[in-house]
């Protein structure tokens, strides 16, 4: 039986420990989602990389440093604290500090699921953990997508979500003056902490226009907190005399071995620099980030379907209470979809309480309001979300951004003069072709920062609509041999492409 | 006012219990529940590996553990994650040159 420890230290589970649900994330849809499932009966282990629960969201920094006010640095804390707070009072097993590196169907139970983790800050502790569960929640968020430029790759240029996560939990700066490009809702959230936090931003760079916005008036006037939460972020740059500047982008960062200056040009409607639009703006460093990609490893790694979305990238296709095409394997969160906070806590509430009721044989009658007004929520939220993805999807002209010497693949410094010769000399049509023809995402990060642009690069070449592959990594987390080598003797986890199940039925016949 | 802004201040930071790591041999102040990006970042230092092909400096970039442009030696032990380890009194950190394996030789 789970014990109640809401933070189970790390040598503290026995391997192979049984729950009826594993959530994968401790994020705002993980969190509601095991709270949920709990508090309806299900025992929970609660799995995550960092040790403390939060996700990328509500990142904060450690007790160790003592922070009075970490709310300072947030919206929407109340709701975390609520989430927390339950947390801390009911049963869910916490597993922090524990890297999922695979989840296989167990091959000696049907109907059950193993959650291979390995554990340590950055997956170094070499002890491998094995949860057992009747359901999955994948809840693993996303990453930021990067969109390469020259001198990319300087010191000083920094992800804007990884400026403001090592602000929020590091309490650092990465330099004093900071400009912060790329596109995105997240900009100015990030423009407005770093400012807050004492750095000069002289201006927010947007490659989309913002008009995309006054086309759509129905999503935005359904949704006025969002506005409220612009005019916000609006208010304190003003504040802090940042300037924003949309239809525009970075095309070039100067100095030698660090940030001294980028060049900031005006973009057209297909995002291709406006020749002879250049100026430069001193700075020390660049915060940049063009939006969020889900995070599938896991998911695609267990054969779930996934949908192609508004902004060209690939999400899960979920039924309508956020299970997967993989029956028993449930998604919560931006896995579904990139679409904020408040949808991730609404699906992992919408999912916890299906589980539940998939588990327990029972109808959801119950919950049925509860369901119904969930379920409304979430269709008027991802509206929105589609609406703004829209408005900020990277343009078509973006790759003319890049020269010959831009490294487009940070891990194996491929340029972006390798990667057009594969597609033009030796007639790579696609990413995978690409990375087997220059090694373009067979680094260290697997693609992650690079699977975008090589995409938009090879899909260029025939004129198709840039459409990165679903990720396939094998496995999720890097991973000591050790680890693999243990497996051996415990059941061997089902590796790629579990065939994907029918949807079961019933689940979809609530609210 | 706007002078003594800072990140610490922001959030009400108590932060007295400072301790040393080194980079490089040279002393960097690092504080409890700091990463060890988080500790160089403070100090000024955001490059602390040089790439395998061009030998180009790198640190941290996406701060959350994805794109492992932070890695480095730490404690003599190659390819840690700075992003994520988190400092303890007396690491040392020194600059990755490459895989991280030269000495090794593989
Ligand atoms: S900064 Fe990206 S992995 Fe550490």
């Amino acid at each position: 039986m789970p014990n109640s420890a809401s933070d189970a230290p790390e040598g503290g589970l026995e391997d192979g420990a049984e729950y009826d649900l594993a959530v994968i994330g401790a994020g705002p849809a993980g969190l509601a989602g095991a709270v949920t499932a709990s508090e309806l009966g299900l025992s929970v282990a609660l799995l995550d990389a960092s040790g403390q629960p939060g996700g990328q969201y509500y990142r904060h920094p450690s007790p160790d440093l003592g922070a009075a006010h970490p709310e300072a640095l947030h919206h929407d804390w109340p709701a975390f604290a609520g989430l927390v707070r339950r947390l801390a009072a009911g049963e869910v097993t916490h597993l922090a500090g524990h890297h999922v590196w695979t989840v296989a169907r167990a091959a000696d139970t049907e109907g059950s699921w193993d959650v291979h983790a390995v554990t340590g800050a950055d997956g170094d502790g070499d002890r491998p953990v094995r949860v057992r569960a009747r359901a999955v929640l994948l809840a693993t968020g996303a990453y930021e997508r990067q969109l390469p430029f020259p001198g990319w790759t300087l010191p000083g240029v920094v992800g804007a979500g990884g400026a403001q996560a090592m602000l929020k939990s590091g309490l650092v700066l990465p330099g004093r003056r900071v400009v912060v490009a790329g596109s995105g809702p997240l900009l100015l959230a990030v423009a407005a902490s770093l400012a807050a936090a004492g750095a000069r931003v002289p201006a927010v760079v947007e490659a989309s226009d913002y008009l995309g916005y006054a086309r759509r008036p129905g999503a935005l006037l359904s949704h006025p907190h969002k506005l409220v939460e612009a005019a916000v972020h609006g208010a304190a740059l003003l504040r802090h005399r940042v300037r924003l500047r949309t239809s525009s982008a970075v095309t070039q960062v100067h100095g030698s071995d660090r940030v001294a200056a980028v060049t900031v040009s005006r973009l057209d409607r297909q995002w291709r620099p406006v020749r002879g639009s250049g100026h430069r703006i001193a700075c020390d460093a660049l915060a940049v980030g063009h939006g969020l990609v889900p995070q599938l490893e896991l998911a695609v790694g267990l054969g779930c379907t996934t949908r192609r979305t508004v902004e060209g990238t690939h999400a899960l296709e979920l039924g309508a209470l956020q299970e997967t095409s993989v029956a028993g394997v449930w998604a919560a969160g931006e896995t579904g979809g990139v679409g904020g906070v408040q949808l991730a806590r609404v699906e992992g509430e919408l999912a916890g309480i299906a589980i539940a009721a998939r588990l327990r044989g029972r109808a959801m009658a119950s919950n049925a309001r509860r369901v119904r007004e969930l379920r409304r929520r979430r269709a008027r939220m991802r509206a929105f979300a589609d609406a703004m993805a829209a408005v900020h999807a990277p343009g078509p002209g973006w790759p003319q951004w890049l020269d010959g010497a831009t490294d487009v693949c940070r891990c194996e410094e491929v340029t972006a003069g390798r990667i057009r010769e594969a597609v033009a000399d030796y007639g790579a049509r696609d990413a995978r072709t690409v990375k087997l023809l220059t090694r373009a995402g067979m680094g260290w990060c697997q693609g992650r920062m690079c699977g975008t642009a090589v995409a938009c690069l090879a899909a260029q070449a025939r004129g198709a609509q840039p459409a990165p592959p679903p990720e396939r990594r094998p496995l999720a987390v890097p991973l000591p041999l050790g680890v693999l080598g243990a497996l051996g003797r415990t059941p061997a986890p089902e590796s790629d492409g579990a065939a994907p199940e029918d949807r079961s039925d019933g689940s979809d016949a609530v609210g | 006012m706007a002078r003594d802004r800072s990140p610490a201040a922001l959030v009400g930071a108590a932060t007295d219990d400072a301790f040393e790591i080194t980079f490089d041999g040279r002393p960097v102040t690092a504080l409890p529940g700091q990463s060890l990006a988080a500790a160089l970042w403070a100090a000024g230092i955001l490059a602390w590996r040089t790439t395998r092909v061009g030998g180009r400096p790198r640190g941290a970039f996406c701060g959350i553990g994805q794109c492992y442009d932070c890695l480095a030696t730490v404690n003599g032990r190659p390819n840690r994650r700075a992003c994520l380890v988190p400092a303890r009194p007396g690491d040392t950190v020194t600059t990755q040159e490459g895989h991280g394996h030269a000495e090794l030789g593989v």
